[in-house]
């Protein structure tokens, strides 16, 4: 990495929900960085934490959740701990989210057009300004005829079209950092195809950063330039996309990219799969998270909690048994 | 291999309202055409792949082979037998089960896992001397903890409600288990687990599966053979294996070149396939595909091509079938 000063830091951030069974550990000492250009990846299964994260990003926590550590810094200041009309300013006009399901991420009974000017309330534009902004932000997305679409409502559009309106929305305010939850989740591979072709022509006009949340690889591999996988609220390992796929370090990175179907060359009929369950996150392990399910763990593993390895200057790992 | 379930040139069309301006026009009822032409075979022991996008027909077809569709025009058979009327399909559905889509969706809420299980045999009025015994032999089957029987719908992962689905298809001992998107929205790992379960389930009961999805990474390597659809038609069908090494049908190559790569170095810069799937209101003319196929020319836009042989178990609906 070079010594650019990173736009979004995450550092030693953890939270918790609370629960009937107790804090349920969410995110823990989860941290990243980020420049200016990058798009980062950020990989895990299930309940790993990585929706817990791209929540505290945008300052957009359930009402159940509590910050227990650590800081979210944007050019270096911490924006979890500033009031709240100060994180409303931040929120959609720096920092701007395209949400898993662009279907409830809009508001069935207004057209979209009106929400799409709704969303610049921070511009001193006029209405006809702020309509003409979102008209080109459509078009810039790739929806034909954007006049007609700014008049229609969110279920008039198909899948690959809403989920364009919905970058077209996040973008509006042209964000420092534009976070991508699942972007491609609920589209067929090849509207998927066509949204991750979008976000990479986007990347060229775009300043910021955009972290792109995902379970799946594919998406990782197409998309992104460095990546962060995820397992029960930790960072278990930081590298570029292509060390990630060609020299996973941190046993569940391997596990992960071993069970991707697409990453089988032969015709296998039985799958592989990582057996066992993600541990209890009310009451973590005291060593690693991924000893139960891990091939190589050792009885240190189970006792000593992992250290943070780096490996390289842009790969590092939380395990006992990597060594640089 | 024997056939198990038959099915020649079915078409499936949907009544549409007629308006006020239609019932006073002479002329024929209007009618949208779902499916046309489809003749498929699906052989005693074999997993069979059936794969398009949304809005293909890959449900209606699943459903029309169960008798939830009225069908008009083809033949079906199962075991040799005919399949006419509402009513001929009865007894055909405690042969043939459905898993559907959603897998939580599909399992009442006010109902215990346990009470799901007994709901096949109420349904087929079947003999079911020991309900718990039942529910427990079935929840050993799919490898989950009696304990579940107690449960409801919500308080399952949605690979336990996958699981619950795969049991209570297993109901009554099918020969045929027709499984709509049993992968959709799973983790990897777990993705694998659920389908792993159905092959070994499918050797040790001697059962047929049908697998409806678009995920091609996971239909490569769990199918034997596969038909893929696009709007409503009957695009390729052959050994899984032979269509993913040598496509015949432009709309499968681009399928395949559309899958998202996880290895970054095999990342593409074009798009192999653009626009949308069209509407059933606005089918083209000719071969459903030319609007969107790299390879049309005048004869696609003019004249839908038939299927044809191409040996090997092969068949493509394109005019260049065997020049590709």
């Amino acid at each position: 990495m070079t010594n650019a000063v990173p736009l979004l830091t995450v550092e030693d951030l953890s939270i918790t929900y609370a629960s009937d069974a107790g804090p349920v550990q969410a995110l823990r000492a989860a941290h990243l960085t980020a420049l200016a250009g990058e798009v980062i990846g950020i990989v895990g299964e299930s309940g790993c934490g990585k929706s817990t994260l791209a929540s505290a990003l945008i300052n957009l926590l359930a009402g159940n959740a509590r910050v227990t550590s650590g800081a979210v810094r944007l050019r270096g200041q911490d924006i979890l701990t500033l009031p709240e009309d100060q994180k409303r300013a931040i929120r959609g006009r720096h920092i701007a989210m395209v949400f898993q399901d662009p279907m409830t991420a809009f508001n069935p009974v207004l057209p979209l057009g009106a929400q799409l000017i709704d969303y610049q309330h921070h511009l001193p534009h006029t209405r006809t300004e702020k309509r003409a902004r979102a008209r080109a932000m459509l078009a810039r997305v790739g929806i034909p005829d954007p006049e007609l679409v700014l008049n229609r409502f969110i279920h008039e559009l198909s899948g690959g079209m809403r989920q364009r309106a919905a970058i077209a929305a996040a973008l509006l305010m042209t964000p420092d950092v534009l976070v991508a939850d699942e972007p491609t989740t609920a589209l067929d591979v090849t509207m998927e195809a066509q949204i991750i072709h979008l976000l990479r022509a986007l990347r060229a006009d775009h300043q910021g950063t955009i972290l792109i949340v995902t379970h799946h690889l594919g998406v990782v591999g197409e998309l992104c330039d460095r990546v962060y996988v995820m397992y029960a609220g930790q960072v278990v390992e930081e590298a570029t996309v292509d060390d990630l796929y060609h020299a996973p370090r941190h046993p569940y990175t391997r596990a992960l990219i071993d069970c991707d179907p697409a990453h089988l060359e032969t015709h296998t009929p039985v799958l592989p799969t990582i057996p066992g369950h993600l541990p209890d996150l009310t009451a973590p392990p005291p060593g690693c998270s991924f000893a139960d399910r891990c091939t190589i763990a050792t009885a240190r593993c189970r006792a000593v909690a992992p250290p943070w390895v780096r490996l390289s200057d842009t790969q590092a790992a939380l395990c006992h048994e990597v060594t640089p | 291999m024997s056939a198990l379930y038959d099915v020649a040139n079915l078409s499936v069309d949907l009544a549409l309202p007629r308006g006020l301006l239609g019932m006073l026009l002479p002329g024929p009822k209007p009618k949208l055409n779902l499916l046309k032409g489809i003749s498929l075979t699906l052989n005693r022991g074999e997993t069979f792949g059936l794969v398009g996008e949304s809005g293909s027909g890959k449900t209606t077809l699943a459903r029309a082979m169960l008798g939830l569709l009225p069908t008009s025009e083809g033949l079906m058979a199962f075991e040799g037998e005919p399949l006419t009327g509402p009513r001929g399909f009865i007894p055909l559905r405690r042969k043939v089960a459905m898993m559907f889509q959603d897998a939580t969706a599909s399992l009442s809420p006010r109902m215990t896992v346990g009470a799901l299980l007994a709901e096949p045999f109420h349904i087929h009025r079947q003999p079911l001397p020991d309900p718990d015994a039942m529910a427990v032999a079935l929840l050993a089957r799919v490898g989950l903890p009696a304990a579940i029987a107690r449960r409801f719908p919500h308080e399952l992962s949605g690979g336990q409600a996958r699981r619950v689905g795969v049991a209570r298809a297993l109901a009554l001992n099918p020969a045929l288990v027709i499984a709509d998107e049993p992968t959709a929205g799973l983790d990897v790992s777990v993705q694998g687990e659920v389908l792993n379960l159905m092959t070994a389930l499918k050797a040790d009961l001697g059962l047929s599966l049908m697998i409806i999805t678009h995920n091609l990474a996971m239909v490569r390597h769990v199918s034997d053979r596969i038909a893929i659809l696009y709007l409503g038609r009957l695009m390729e069908t052959g050994p899984t294996r032979a269509v993913f090494a040598r496509p015949a049908h432009p709309y499968t190559q681009s399928l395949i070149a559309s899958e998202p790569q996880p290895d970054p170095r095999k990342r593409r810069a074009d798009l192999a396939i653009h626009g949308e799937i069209p509407s059933v209101l606005n089918r083209p003319t000719g071969c459903a595909f030319h609007s969107r196929c790299p390879r049309a020319v005048a004869l696609c836009r003019q004249t839908t091509p038939e299927l044809r042989e191409l040996g090997q178990g092969r068949a493509a609906a394109c005019h260049f079938a065997d020049l590709i």
